[in-house]
């Protein structure tokens, strides 16, 4: 489903090349569940942006079902992100003036969708999520894990192919942060592709692969038997 | 939208305030034309030529000094080749006591001596072409008027060596009526009409026949000044200078000389407008543009997000521009409000003249506000819509 070929990126800065990652190849089924773990700086969210793309690589090609997705103008990578990709931040990246349900329907408002159709939808997510009773509430009325709730109610209401997460436990407490994986684990089991990338080994290990990833170089793929264990 | 409110309030109101101004005096200025236009109507005539000493006061009495040019000029004029000439009244007057009372004595050629001379009907007198500087109501074969109409028209159709028309005050005075006789330099007249009051010295006139009044006078075949209803274009086109090359030794004034404050109120105000547009166009536009790249810059978070949820660069453009709408349709509804409040409360007290609301200059406030919104707005909006997504989420 995705493949990236000798993929590399190189920045400026300060004046010098700078290397983010370096001749990576990988390859994620559909229906995977992939961690991509490493020290910071190590290349982790640039390739999970290269994935999404959202970020262009300096060599070699990125296919999202066989298709190199660089060979796409920027707007039909736009659409393909609306319709396939679904990113979750660790910061949780909601619009602060609209309330839970708004929030829930910017995806479904650009997909072109119908008010009282995305009014449902979003609703349904909402609940799904167990934020049912806080339909109206701003970002700023709601708790650091109801707001992470909100961004997993909104990344799933294209119905996506692939969920990217990029450090989605980050800034919750260990309790909230296993109801996130277990979300996504939840997610992947319905037939989601998860790519997570992640500092925290317990985290990685709720996934089916993990990738290791050192100064810009893939160095590890280790594959588990036991999937989705509750750690 | 509503963040950096002060901001916001402040490109809103550079907006508004301009928009208020430039619709306050366009208007004012509407409304101060259309006196002028009334004024012009009702003077009927709007070329005055005088003996090259008189300076003109009153329009109504220029012809009322002691200065005189040879009745000939009418001749010269009338034979003249000069196009946009519809109407002349040579007039001449003279001081004259009745029953202690002092009154003006004028005399007047009527229409009908005009049309008499064969060389000045040739010469396209009373002929003017359709749509010429039509002045409405001015006299002609098919519609003869009153006698009254002088006092509006400035020419007389029919009349007579021992007729007279009486001004208002005149016959007031005299307790004159219709029909009546009246005696003047000891001349037995037959009073054919009395005027309406216009509250000028043409109140106080007694109007006779011009050779009648030449003969009592002793003066001879002079005048004192002849009045021309000119054709608009051609007196745009410098028809009172052509007429000064003829008469050299005459004075050639045009009414829009002596209008000529409020058309210079006019013009002043239409510069004004000119001005202020430039302003607004200045201030409000940098203000704008100022409000919307700090709002790109604030929102840069935001617009990442969309951009990672599947909005394309063009729905981020129509994102910030549907918000420059928004502030274009505030500015320029709330600017036609003010301007015309301002208008209608103002403009009777400085401009002198009525003012009412006119809903026309709504769509030109709110094609000026959104014109300037959508256009000082385009590039941060542009900039919006180009940002590298990647770098406006910095956690990733």
């Amino acid at each position: 489903m995705i493949k990236l070929e000798c993929v590399s990126k190189e920045y400026n800065h300060r004046g010098g090349p700078v290397t983010a990652l370096d001749e990576a190849s990988v390859e994620i089924s559909q229906g995977d569940f992939v961690s991509i773990v490493g020290p910071s700086g190590s290349g982790k969210s640039t390739l999970l942006l290269l994935i999404g793309g959202m970020l262009s690589p300096s060599k070699g090609r990125v296919l999202f079902d066989g298709r190199s997705i660089y060979d796409l103008t920027q707007d039909e990578r736009a659409r393909l992100r609306k319709a396939k990709i679904g990113f979750v931040f660790q910061t949780f990246n909601l619009v602060p003036y609209l309330s839970a349900m708004e929030n829930v329907q910017i995806p479904l408002f650009l997909a072109g969708m119908d008010e009282s159709r995305q009014t449902d939808r979003a609703a349904a997510l909402l609940k799904r999520v167990g934020l049912s009773d806080r339909l109206s509430h701003k970002p700023s009325e709601l708790s650091v894990g109801q707001q992470q709730r909100v961004a997993l109610a909104r990344v799933l209401a294209n119905d996506p192919e692939v969920v990217l997460a990029d450090e989605p436990t980050g800034n919750l407490d260990p309790e909230t942060g296993q109801h996130v994986l277990d979300f996504l684990c939840e997610i992947n089991a319905e037939g989601k592709t998860v790519v997570m990338v992640t500092h925290d080994p317990r985290s990685a290990a709720r996934a089916r692969r993990t990738l290791r990833l050192s100064q810009g170089v893939l160095v590890s793929s280790v594959q588990r038997r036991a999937q989705y264990a509750s750690q | 939208m509503f963040q950096r409110k002060t901001q916001l309030a402040t490109g809103l109101i550079a907006v508004l305030l301009g928009i208020a101004v430039v619709v306050s005096i366009k208007n004012v200025t509407f409304y101060s034309e259309k006196a002028v236009a009334r004024e012009l109507d009702a003077l009927g005539t709007n070329i005055l030529i005088l003996p090259k000493s008189v300076s003109i006061q009153d329009y109504y009495s220029a012809d009322m000094q002691n200065d005189e040019f040879p009745e000939e000029y009418v001749t010269l004029l009338a034979a003249s080749d000069l196009q946009g000439l519809d109407n002349l009244s040579p007039k001449l007057s003279i001081p004259v006591e009745l029953n202690g009372s002092a009154f003006t004595l004028t005399g007047i050629l009527p229409k009908n001596e005009f049309s008499a001379k064969a060389m000045w009907a040739g010469a396209g007198i009373f002929s003017r072409p359709e749509g010429c500087g039509q002045i409405a109501g001015l006299p002609s074969e098919a519609d003869p008027p009153a006698k009254e109409t002088l006092v509006r028209r400035r020419v007389i159709e029919t009349l007579g060596g021992d007729e007279a028309l009486v001004g208002s005050d005149v016959a007031a005075m005299l307790g004159t009526r219709q029909d009546d006789k009246l005696a003047v330099m000891g001349k037995t007249f037959t009073v054919t009409a009395v005027l309406p009051q216009t509250g000028t010295v043409d109140d106080s006139r007694i109007f006779a026949h011009l050779h009648t009044v030449q003969d009592l006078s002793g003066k001879g075949p002079v005048v004192n000044a002849i009045e021309v209803v000119g054709c608009c274009n051609e007196i745009s086109g410098g028809l009172a200078q052509k007429i000064n090359r003829l008469l050299p030794d005459a004075r050639v004034v045009t009414i829009t000389q002596v209008v000529d404050t409020q058309i210079k109120t006019n013009q002043m105000m239409s510069r004004l407008s000119a001005v202020f547009l430039i302003i607004i166009v200045i201030v409000g536009g940098a203000s704008i543009a100022n409000y919307m790249y700090a709002n790109v810059f604030e929102r840069r978070r935001e617009i990442g997000t969309l951009m990672a949820l599947g909005a394309g660069s063009g729905m981020i453009l129509k994102l910030f521009l549907l918000k420059a709408t928004v502030i274009g349709l505030a500015g320029g509804i709330g600017g036609y409000v003010l301007g015309t409040a301002l208008a209608v409360t103002l403009g009777p007290r400085f401009a002198h003249v009525p003012v009412l609301p006119m809903p026309i200059l709504i769509a030109w406030a709110l094609g000026i506000s959104l014109v300037l919104a959508l256009a000082a707005s385009y590039l941060p909006a542009r900039r919006a819509a180009r940002l590298d997504p990647c770098e406006t989420l910095q956690e990733l």
